[in-house]
């Protein structure tokens, strides 16, 4: 699975994407966020609850309950800021 | 149909004000909103990050909403990424329809949802010191949520 970061999680883990497979049992948002901490220091910290990151799955956002699968787009970005 | 655009490039409003009305007689409101690079503490520059192929998609939306909730003949959203300096203009919406309190409300809701709903993040560079990542504003939510509270 193609894991997407953006803004500030993008500059604290050092890479934009790079390719999960996701392991038995993982399957949501909030699940694959946990997986996801276990890879590094780097994605402990950056993906710790109560950094406020947001989700989008196969480009709409996406809350912690969301379904994830084999195959999707997952993106981990800050709080949007445009305008 | 709602122009939607995400460029490197700047707008020109009188330009975008007339593509939305050309050939029609039927527009009596065009509300207009442009956002622009503001000095703050400082500022030297903004950049604006942008995930490219949920961008358009979730501006398409929110332009089909406005569309959905008030009687428009039109509307017209630019955004702007990359490097801007102060005094750039970053965002355009644009709102047509018969009467102006569509225009002006829908234009509103536009800017609301688009703040909100939108994948753009702002880094500042300051004139000293490292950049550093914009945060979101509470008030910036709140203003969005004024909008599920009401019927529109």
């Amino acid at each position: 699975m193609k894991i997407l970061y953006f803004a500030w999680l993008r500059e604290r883990l050092g890479r934009a994407e790079e390719e999960v497979t996701l392991p038995p049992g993982i399957a949501t948002v909030g699940a694959l966020m946990g997986h996801l901490a276990t890879l590094s220091p780097a994605h402990a910290e950056a993906l710790a609850p109560g950094k406020g990151v947001r989700c989008a799955v196969n480009l709409d956002f996406a809350g912690p309950d969301h379904p994830v699968a084999e195959g999707d787009e997952v993106a981990f970005f800050p709080p949007v800021t445009g305008g | 149909m709602p122009s939607i655009r995400v460029q490197e490039a700047p707008f020109d409003v009188a330009a975008e004000m007339a593509a939305l009305t050309a050939g029609r007689t039927d527009i009596g409101a065009l509300a207009s909103f442009t956002g622009i690079c503001r000095v703050d503490d400082g500022l030297a520059a903004m950049v604006l990050e942008h995930y490219p192929a949920m961008t358009e998609r979730a501006l398409a939306r929110i332009a089909e909403q406005a569309m959905a909730r008030w009687p428009l003949t039109g509307c017209t959203v630019i955004h702007r990424v990359g490097r801007l300096t102060p005094g750039e203009p970053i965002v355009l919406v644009l709102t047509a329809s018969a009467h102006r309190q569509a225009a002006l409300e829908a234009c509103a809701f536009l800017m609301d949802w688009l703040k909100t709903k939108a994948p753009f993040w702002k880094r500042e560079e300051p004139r000293e010191g490292p950049p550093r990542w914009v945060e979101a504003r509470e008030s910036d939510e709140d203003a969005a949520a004024r909008w599920t509270r009401t019927a529109g």
